[in-house]
This record gives C-alpha cells, structure tokens and sequence, in this order.
C-alpha cells in the first residue's frame, strides 16, 4: 500500500506532478468551454422562443443534432473534419500543413454539446417568466434589448441557475473524452501512468477521486451562486 | 372625463409582417442545414464507392446491433439493480443509506470512460484473483466488461429517478394504504409503485437516450459497437464519411427512441388527460 502512495509523490520519481498538469488541463478545458456553451446556448434559446417559425425550426434542428450524438462522434467529426476543412481551406493559399489544436477541438465539440442541452434549460426558463414582464418593460418605454438585458436575463439567470449546474457536472466530466484525441488531460495523464507502473485499478481509482473532488468544489461553489442569484427571493 | 380618453388608447405594436430579421435570419439558417443535408447526400451518391460500402456497410450494420445490445442489457441490468439500491437510500439503517449514497455519488460524479478504464484495466491486474473466483472468462472480454460498468453506472442514475419518483407520491397515499390494513408489501405495489412509474417515465427515457449515447465509449476498450465499427474503417480508410454515417444512425436511433417513449408515455398517462386538454 505503501509503495502505491509513493508513486504518486511529486517530482521524477512519482506521478504526482504529472496528474497535476492533467487536473490543470481538464479544469482549463471546462473553464475555457462554458462561456462559448452558454453563449451560443442563449441565442439558440432566443430563437427557439422567438414568433417566427422559421427560426424557431432552424434552432430546433440544431438542438436534435447535437443532442443526440454522442458525444464521443461529435468530437471526432469536428477534430478529423475540421482538420479536412480547414486544410483545404488553408490549401488554397499555400502548401502549408496544419494541424487542428486538440484544445481548440475539445472546446468546440464540448460547447456544441453543451449549448444544445443549455438552450433547453435557457428556454425553459423564459417560459417561466410571464408574459407581464415584457409588457411592463414596453410599458415603461425600454427597447427590447434595454428589456432582455435589465428585465428579463436577471430573472432568467436564477431560473437556468440549477438547470445549469446539472449541465456543468456532465460538463466536468465529458473533458474525459478529450483523452481519446491525445490531449493531456487527466485521464490520458492517468494512462501514461498506468503504462509505465502497471497499476491500472489504483491510478483509475486515484483519478475517479480526482474527479469526484472537482465534482464537490464545483457544487460547494453553486450553491454559492445560487444563494446569491436567490438574494431577492422571500424566504 | 373626457370622451377622448376612452378612443385614444394606445394600442398594442402591430404584429410585424414581411421580412422581419428574425425571419431572414431563421430562413438563412434553415437554407444552411437544408444546405449541409444535401451536401451529405451528394458526398454520398456523389462519392459512392460499392466496394467501401458493401465492405464497411454491414460491419456497421453490425456494430449497430452490438450497441443495441449493450444498452439493452445495461439498462435492463441496471433497472434491476437500481430499485433495491433506491430502497438502501431510503434505509433507516445509517451504514446501508451511507453505502448506497456512496455508490450512487461515486457513479455519478466520475466519468464514465474513467469507470471503463477501472473495470477493463483493473480486471487485468487482478487477473489471479478472478480466476480463483472463477469470474475470469466474464472480465477478460471487453464487451462483458462493458456491460457492467453501464449496468453499474446506469444503475446508480436510475436509483435516482426512482428515489425521487417514489418521494414524489404524497404521503397521504401511503397512509390511507395503512388505513385500509394494507401491508407495505401491498401498499407499495398497488399505490405507490403506479403512481411514481408515471413520474420516472420521463426521466427513465432520457436515461436510456443518455446510455445510447454514453456506449460509444465502449469502443474505447476494443467493442465494436457502432463506434468502434466506424473507427475501425476510419482507420482503414481515411474516409470521412463513415463518421457521417455513424452520426445519421445514432441520431435515428436516439430520434426513434424518443418517439417511441412519446407514445409509450401519451398511453400510460391517457387517464390522466382531459377531454379539454
């Protein structure tokens, strides 16, 4: 048990600094993906919940797609098919070979995903706030972006709040995909280690906790924001 | 009073007509899937290689089935799984209510492909262990493998479902039940059970929708499942419309599903619609 620990000591000789980095990497990952899935969810939201049918049947295309892929094959066709579209694009200025981020791939596929599950969240939420709102904010002579942005968004934010978070949790842990296109992250970390120590079901083990305490953090910091988001609500 | 008062009202903004922007810009966006749909279609006709396809065209044929297979097996497993683990969440025992909250919050909070990873791998290194057990020639195959680690994982998600739709039912149910000299056994069957089916339908839907999606990580550990078929001519290839393909079948599949639960669920519920409705 005791040698076990010691491979995870910091430094040449344990794995310690190396998870480091990976932790370090899936935490930037989601970081760096939340606000694009939130922002693109937003909008496919405004238009799901727009008059115009047209719209509304263009953004309901896009939720069905990207809802119901999996995960795994939306990130494959936007690192493989980026790198083809890209490359011809890139061909026809100059015989220079490039190479899609795998970053940059993960961040695309993984807010595709989110924001296709947050605009329903997002959605939900604006039927939730009552017709009277917008009528009051006509009322008092806002445009309709002086209306979404003092009116409505404050009190859609505490609506998508727990929805949201559910959707940050999945988040957290579909980084782990990433490990599939060799991109450092945790769990790929976690597999080098197990190459080279043959200690698969401890550094598994160790990783899963790993995940688990991000899991808690993060909902130690919801309910943070939930009781801030709910600070003008009667109790 | 004045009489003007009451005629000059303001009205309501007339609705908009024509080509307002939200218009133009919902029908620029429909052209751009109508647009991509039909390029895929003529990246199939178009591209159309009978050889690739009667070579890779039933392997993924096949791996549609395996995948079917997996999620069949894992969600059922699981449900089974699932109910005693729901009840040890409920149990006044504090070490069985600590056990299956363990469990539940493991499963839950950890990736899945981390928990495959555990199982697969871990199985492996444990290989001495497992054959003295004689559960040797269950871990060392890679779809089995899989099986169970979705049977566990989905079986923690639906303990959930279950938990919350059991509390759901009024406690008034249960104790005009005990009124009746009904005993729990009977009370939970023929009151509770019924009532809380109808309120896990929903989420047990979109649990199975999750478990199609999820198996893909299968292919991870060498199943060739749908996924791991389409890698595996990838691979081969270098072709990218098998991934393509690969996206169309899992999309009906899941389309289908969700469907089919529609219906499933507008017949299970048709006493609690009204004629209004």
């Amino acid at each position: 048990m005791e040698e076990l620990f010691e491979l995870l000591r910091f430094g040449a000789q344990g794995w310690g600094d190396e998870l480091a980095t990976g932790v370090w990497l899936t935490i930037r990952l989601a970081l760096a993906t939340l606000p694009l899935g939130l922002a693109i969810g937003f909008f496919v939201a405004l238009a799901k919940n727009s008059d115009e049918p047209l719209l509304r049947a263009a953004a309901n295309v896009y939720t069905t797609i990207f809802r119901g892929v999996p995960e795994l094959l939306t990130l494959f066709i936007v690192y493989y098919g980026g790198q083809i579209v890209i490359g011809r694009i890139v061909a026809l200025f100059s015989d220079a070979y490039v190479e899609v981020n795998g970053f940059v791939a993960g961040m695309v596929a993984l807010g595709l995903v989110f924001s296709a599950f947050a605009s329903e969240v997002f959605l939900g939420a604006f039927r939730g706030i009552g017709k009277g709102q917008y009528e009051a904010g006509s009322a008092l002579g806002l445009s309709r972006f002086q209306t979404m942005q003092l009116i409505i968004v404050p009190q859609l934010i505490r609506l998508a709040l727990p929805g949201l978070s559910n959707l940050w949790m999945v988040l957290l842990k579909d980084t782990a995909l990433v490990s599939v296109i060799a991109l450092d992250d945790l769990l790929r970390k976690t597999n080098i280690a197990v190459g080279a120590t043959k200690e698969p079901f401890f550094f598994y083990f160790v990783a899963c906790m790993i995940y688990l305490v991000m899991s808690i953090i993060s909902s130690i910091g919801i309910d943070r924001i939930n009781a801030w988001a709910q600070r003008g609500e009667a109790r | 009073m004045s009489e003007t008062s009451t005629t000059a009202v303001m009205r309501p903004p007339a609705t908009r007509r024509g080509w307002t922007r939200a218009r133009v810009l919902g029908a620029v966006w429909l052209a751009g899937w109508v647009a991509l749909g039909a390029s895929v279609v003529a990246m199939f006709v178009l591209g159309f290689d009978p050889d690739f396809f009667w070579r890779y065209g039933p392997r993924m044929l096949n791996g549609l089935l395996v995948t079917l297979q997996l999620v069949a097996l894992a969600v059922a497993l699981g449900a089974m799984l699932a109910l005693p683990v729901a009840f040890a969440r409920a149990s006044k025992n504090p070490l069985v209510g600590v056990a299956a909250y363990a469990y539940v919050y493991f499963f839950r909070g950890t990736p899945l492909l981390a928990q495959t990873f555990l199982v697969y791998y871990g199985a492996g290194q444990f290989r001495g262990l497992l054959e003295s057990a004689h559960l040797w020639w269950f871990f060392r195959d890679a779809f089995n493998c899989a099986v169970f680690t979705f049977t566990l994982n989905t079986a923690a998600y639906q303990a959930e479902i279950f938990r919350g739709a059991i509390d759901s039912v009024p406690r008034g149910q249960t104790e005009g039940g005990l009124a009746l000299g009904l005993s729990r056994w009977n009370i939970f069957r023929h009151i509770v059970a019924p009532q809380a089916m109808i309120i896990a339908l929903r989420p047990f839907g979109n649990e199975i929708i999750l478990m199609i999606k999820g198996s893909a990580i299968a292919s991870v550990i060498t199943v060739f499942d749908l996924m791991g078929e389409t890698r595996l001519a990838f691979s081969r290839s270098f072709d990218f419309q098998v991934y393509l393909w690969a996206a169309l079948l899992y999309l009906s599949l899941v389309e289908i599903m969700r469907r089919v639960w529609d219906r499933i669920e507008a017949r299970l519920t048709r006493h609690l619609k009204r004629d209004s409705d």
